[in-house]
């Protein structure tokens, strides 16, 4: 049996606009963060997984691997990882595989973005760069308008329609509200969402999750490591998913399902030797209102068609069954893209452990699962955290 | 934008233009657009030019406010996905109502040039 990768720390910096902030200085507080939570001094780290998206549009600055390693205070390996919204889960997938596999014991993934420091339209320009530069930008696909074909299709194969999806919204602002390291800690109404300005036709401003700096990092140790040094690590990754989809909408079989969710999820659940009975609550991609209903379905915790009402039925709001987003999502909470992954781990091991402003909502729980995408689900990283006996 | 062209994408824009447009056929009946090398269905490079079917049908939509710089100029615009046989195709759609849009509806394909850069642009308009 494969050993469990032990998540000895993690760290975030708050989520916010902090245009003048580089991506070196957000990655460096979000690993020390990492490393006093973990108890770990940087000298211990044997090899960085870095995840980054759009350094070269933002910063001019590529080659990120090397400089975050030397701004955490790390002479080890260190290897940027890309895959645009999805970067820093595929680079936890990678500092998970790098512990089982018996190559390290001690390992810091995480990630960085720097968003603000660019005009909007910049931005946008930046982010439609995961999507396909023949088939899709040259057509004047952005990423909300991406999304939006999916979610005008979603309504005419399955019904639903804005005032649903403005739920999914409105939860996720709630969960954020107590949430310090959350962009918006603001509650807001349907209504809210409803007359929020059209960005791309349904979606509204609030149907959008915002642009972001901010930056996550985990520190990674092998069982026998925990054990020897002494360290905390109630919180284990015990199951790791990944899987790959066309990049451009048109070459889907089916526009608004995600079988790359599908194929993560199964792949991190056997992983993990759990079902979807098992789960207690899960963070999912919810860079636009719709895509929280599509990873829902994606993982097979509801049929297709059936997960848009969830928010709206209070399926999966703090109180309901299966709480979703707890952290405020990127939503509420913020989307740095190469951030985004690793900030999900670090928020359900916070939930998990008791130490989240939200964990009193599933105090009681014991699995959770993280669900990243980059661009539209292209690319997909699922993953199983589980507490476990110290 | 780099002025070189994209083998295979251009080749595409220009047949729509001289109205003979195609996609490429696997053994099995897969259709894929340019540039596609290998068929993911068979495994191999066993690739025809088909003509493409003259009309399509609008898979899904969306008009778009919030540009990139590239199309500042053009926005708003409406987005579609059409189908085209064995293949789908992303373009803009023109001459119609961004209200009266339905799914369904047969398109033809064409090409235009964006307002903001006169860079061609795949569109569609009603059949």
């Amino acid at each position: 049996m494969v050993s469990d990768v032990l998540i000895a720390g993690v760290g975030m910096t708050k989520f916010e606009a902090a245009p003048e902030r580089t991506s070196r200085d957000l990655f460096a507080q979000a690993a020390g963060e990492a490393f006093d939570d973990a108890a770990v001094t940087p000298d211990a780290i044997e090899e960085l997984f870095y995840g980054n998206f759009m350094g070269e549009f933002a910063e001019t600055q590529g080659h990120q691997g090397p400089l975050m390693a030397d701004a955490a205070g790390i002479d080890a390996p260190a290897t940027r990882v890309e895959s645009a919204c999805a970067s820093s889960s595929a680079a936890v997938r990678m500092g998970v595989s790098k512990i089982r596999s018996g190559q390290a014991d001690v390992v810091l993934v995480g990630g960085a973005e720097r968003m603000k420091n660019i005009s909007t339209a910049e931005g946008t320009e930046a982010l439609s760069a995961a999507a396909d530069a023949l088939w899709e930008i040259r057509a004047g696909v952005t990423f909300p308008g991406a999304y939006s074909l999916m979610a005008n299709r979603y309504f005419h194969e399955f019904g639903g329609g804005r005032e649903d999806l403005a739920h999914i919204a409105v939860k996720n602002h709630d969960n954020a509200v107590e949430n310090e390291l959350a962009q918006f800690n603001k509650a807001i109404e349907v209504e809210d969402v409803l007359g929020a300005p059209t960005v791309s036709a349904p979606f509204g401003l609030y149907d959008c999750s915002p642009m972001t700096d901010g930056a996550s990092a985990a520190v990674l140790v092998s069982e026998s490591y925990a054990a020897e040094h002494g360290l905390e690590t109630p919180v284990a990754i015990t199951g790791s998913g990944q899987a790959s989809d066309g990049l451009a909408l048109q070459d889907r079989a089916s526009i608004p399902r995600t079988p790359a969710a599908e194929t993560a999820g199964e792949m991190a659940f056997d992983d993990a030797g759990i079902d979807h009975g098992d789960v207690d609550f899960l963070e999912v991609h919810d860079c636009f209102t719709v895509a929280e209903a599509l990873a829902l379905e994606g993982l097979g915790f509801y049929e297709p068609g059936e997960a848009i009402t969830a928010a709206r039925d209070g399926e999966t709001t703090r109180d309901g069954d299966l709480p979703v987003n707890l952290s405020g999502g990127l939503k509420a909470k913020g989307h740095p893209v190469g951030a985004t992954g690793c900030a999900q781990i670090s928020e359900v091991t916070k939930l998990l452990r008791g130490d989240h402003v939200n964990s009193d909502a599933v105090s009681d729980a014991d699995v959770a699962v993280t669900h990243n995408a980059g661009g539209t689900v292209a690319s997909c990283v699922v993953h199983v955290l589980e507490e476990v006996e110290q | 934008m780099s002025d070189a062209r994209n083998a295979g994408f251009d080749d595409f824009l220009d047949a729509i233009e001289e109205e003979e447009p195609y996609y490429l056929e696997g053994t099995e009946g897969n259709g894929y657009l340019p540039p596609r090398r290998i068929d993911p269905a068979t495994g191999t490079e066993d690739l025809s030019e088909e003509p493409l079917p003259e009309t399509g049908e609008i898979l899904t939509y969306t008009q778009t406010h919030v540009a990139s710089p590239q199309f500042a100029d053009d926005a708003p615009f409406v987005v579609a996905i059409a189908e085209f046989g064995p293949v789908k195709v992303t373009g803009q759609l023109q001459g119609v109502d961004p209200e009266e849009i339905e799914i369904g509806q047969a398109v033809e394909i064409g090409i235009d040039h964006t307002e903001t850069n006169d860079e061609r642009v795949v569109v569609f308009t009603p059949a």
